[in-house]
């Protein structure tokens, strides 16, 4: 008893500061823990923070690191790790889990402890992998999660029992719930008592370890729950060959449908209030370069991009919506057959899916694909799925050229069927290109299609509000700083050269003179030298371009009184309004995008190759909108 | 084209049922009653016999559950039956055609309801 005591107030001193011995930068607290574990759920409950999760295997792809606050006021550094099989890694995101346990990356250094994530509902099959973690001789904690689920489907096992078969504390938590935590924080404080250490399988051998696994469970008098009744029943809903499509179908025309007609008022409110603050400020300023600045440069530009802010959200609380509650798995499934035609397999499905979002986590996500190739492949592809920054200006120039009629009854409108549409040619793009990618230089042989089906879940509205709160941030953040730094650039183009001491029109000034160098290039297409202006803007973030033309309309005295969407109608062709939007599914304007591609990949080349084939496509395939509608 | 039998309401698919298919296996493939994971339709059970897999690809699939001597039930697959799900040591996991064509099982009739 003394002896047990002596160690845990040994490793107490350990885990928080690393006073004993041993560098501090490595005495780190691991995550660690199979695929869909909760590991996540758990690090934001014990550090405060607010990584990602969803109900599905490898949404972590790489570490985060945290501090947990204990009780007495120490702090214990924990990192997050993607999940792991066992000790043998073959994707990316397990390198990753298996190098920082193994104390392979140097800047870590080997963690102080672990703490093992498993699945209560699942045990048996999740103590194999508890066989090599312990075998690495780190003082490791046991935290079996999902408790409520496991009492609610009848499950129950002796925790005293399986802590000394396993030679190491057990806790029984529901990291979703907070249930049992604070045990967690117990051990981090050192005031767990250690169990005695105990014989280990033979750790290559798959089936001794599942065999002691078995063993294990059996000597804790393990009972496995009933089977999720309420997953196999969604499953033979969601998976049925006629109406599981059915489902799918609706639920994307579903969505198009809402963001116009839900978000629409939404984004009217929003207008007006950013209307109302255009016109209260033009009050109380004297008219002086400091107020057009504010007027034209933030208002009118910014405002314009803020306005999407309600389109945005609603997008991803369906998003949220679809992976909380284990549904992406199931499409993933669907899609498996379309993605093998091309070359690609289900997996890269998931990834593309999320490019929905945003094409930077997309092309992160990637690193859960094993095969160097397919990963490859699905990096290259992820930009020409629609992602949230296109929804501005999708919708602005929908609004402006298309009119609001039904097509099928009050179910779809003309607006949501032309949105619906474009995100279908992004995907076709997405799937061309990947067939012929796959088909020459990324050709390899076909990757085995391996995927845990999640059991459903309810998302809950406490992280699904969490989830929007933070993308609010980030649309908001964006606007606040690459566009407002690219509108002030703007405005300061806009009104040199002086003349006579007075700013020039917008069409004699630095950045008319700009949008007039390249239009030439765009007339092609339909499109004159302010949109020009925007296209260049663009660059920095897609939808920069409808702040730009917020702003250049808003500088013209006579088009600020039409609204932007009228003067974009009365400036524009319908084809050269299609040719814009063609470009915009197409093209890769976005430096972020661009950025984690040479990080992923290593080197400028494949950005480069990509940022020119997506270049050219769109600017082809804008040509071609404008010749055959004009 | 599996033969198509008519649906009961929502049944649990370790039960019995699609008894027919397994019945049609069972006498086609003789007295070893072997088959492989494709042979399974929807709610049919076999007991895992080998996995004629390279090690790397037979590691992860044992890593899953799919160990020799495991009950292995066939779930519902995406339309067309590919890939499907397979209920294995309490988890569920999709595989393809071309991968479950490779674990060999021993066709395990379903219990009968007491």
């Amino acid at each position: 008893m003394s002896d047990s005591d002596g160690a845990s107030a040994a490793s107490a001193v350990a885990l928080a500061g690393g006073a004993k011995g041993g560098r501090t930068a490595g005495a780190r607290v691991a995550l660690i823990g199979p695929p869909n574990s909760g590991k996540t759920t758990l690090f934001n409950r014990l550090t405060g923070l607010r990584q990602k999760v969803a109900n599905f295997p490898g949404v972590t792809v790489e570490r985060h690191t945290g501090v947990a606050l204990l009780a007495d006021g120490r702090e214990v550094p924990i990192i997050d790790l993607p999940g792991l099989y066992g000790l043998s890694p073959r994707s990316e995101d397990e390198q990753i889990a298996y190098d920082v346990l193994t104390g392979r990356r140097g800047d870590t250094g080997k963690p102080r402890a672990i703490l093992l994530v498993l699945d209560s509902t699942n045990l048996a099959r999740h103590l194999m992998l508890a066989a090599p973690i312990l075998a690495l001789g780190i003082p490791t904690l046991v935290i079996l999660n999902m408790a409520d689920d496991l009492r609610n489907r009848g499950g129950r096992l002796d925790l005293k029992a399986l802590s000394s078969e396993l030679g190491a504390p057990v806790a029984l938590v529901s990291a979703r719930q907070g249930e049992g935590i604070d045990q967690v924080f117990e051990y981090l404080a050192g005031q767990m008592p250690k169990p005695l250490p105990v014989q280990l399988p033979i750790l290559q051998d798959v089936p001794k370890c599942r065999e002691w696994a078995g063993r294990v469970g059996c000597e804790a008098r393990y009972r496995a729950p009933a089977p999720p009744k309420w997953t196999r029943r969604l499953d033979a809903v969601f998976l049925h060959p006629v109406v599981g499509v059915l489902v799918f179908l609706a639920v994307v025309v579903g969505v198009f449908q809402t963001i116009f007609s839900v978000a629409d008022p939404a984004k009217d409110g929003v207008d007006w209030l950013i209307h109302l603050s255009s016109n209260w400020v033009a009050s109380i300023l004297p008219d002086s370069l400091v107020r057009s600045l504010l007027l034209d440069g933030i208002w009118n530009g910014v405002g314009s991009v803020v306005v999407f802010l309600p389109q945005v959200l609603l997008l991803f609380l369906f998003i949220g919506i679809l992976e909380d509650s284990g549904y992406l798995a199931r499409a993933a499934l669907i899609a498996d057959r379309t993605m093998a035609r091309v070359g690609l397999q289900g997996k890269s499905f998931i990834p593309l899916l999320s490019a929905y979002a945003c094409a930077v986590p997309a092309i992160m996500a990637t690193r859960t694909i094993e095969n160097k190739r397919d990963r490859m492949a699905t990096i290259l592809i992820a930009p020409f799925m629609t992602c949230s920054a296109r929804l501005p200006v999708y919708t602005l120039i929908i609004a402006a050229f298309i009119p609001n009629r039904p097509v099928l009854g009050s179910f779809l409108g003309a607006r949501a069927l032309a949105m619906l549409a474009l995100y279908v040619l992004g995907f076709l793009a997405a799937v061309l290109t990947a067939r012929v990618l796959k088909s020459s230089i990324l050709k390899s042989g076909r990757a085995p299609f391996l995927l845990e089906m999640p059991s459903y879940r309810w998302p809950t509205l406490q992280s699904l509000g969490l989830r929007l709160l933070d993308r609010s941030a980030v649309f908001l953040r964006r606007a606040g700083t690459v566009i407002l730094l690219v509108m002030v650039i703007l405005w300061v183009m806009a009104h040199l050269p002086l003349i006579h001491g007075h700013a020039p029109g917008i069409d004699r000034s630095l950045a008319g003179t700009l949008g007039r160098t390249i239009e030439p290039a765009i007339k092609p297409l339909g499109l004159n030298w302010k949109v020009g202006i925007g296209l260049i803007t663009s660059l920095a973030a897609r939808e920069t371009i409808v702040a730009t033309l917020g702003s250049i309309y808003g500088m013209d005295p006579e088009s600020n009184q039409l609204g932007l969407e009228r003067a974009l109608e009365h400036d524009l062709t319908f084809g050269g309004a299609l040719a814009l939007l063609v470009f915009f599914a197409f093209a890769m304007q976005c430096i972020s995008t661009i950025a984690v591609v040479r990080r992923e990949t290593g080197g400028w080349k494949w950005p480069v190759l990509q940022f020119t084939y997506m270049g050219v496509l769109a600017y082809v395939g804008a040509f071609v909108a404008f010749h055959l509608i004009r | 084209m599996l033969p198509k039998t008519p649906k009961p309401a929502s049944p649990p698919l370790d039960k019995d049922f699609r008894r027919a298919h397994t019945e049609t296996v069972l006498q086609l493939t003789g007295n070893k009653t072997l088959a492989t994971l494709v042979d399974l339709a929807r709610g049919d059970a076999g007991i895992l016999e080998e996995i004629n897999l390279p090690g790397e690809e037979a590691r992860r699939l044992m890593e899953l559950g799919f160990l020799p001597g495991m009950r292995i039930t066939a779930g519902w697959s995406a339309p067309g039956g590919d890939p499907r799900v397979f209920q294995v040591d309490g988890s569920e996991v999709a595989l393809r055609r071309e991968t479950a064509r490779h674990l060999r099982v021993r066709l395990d009739p379903p219990k009968r309801p007491l």
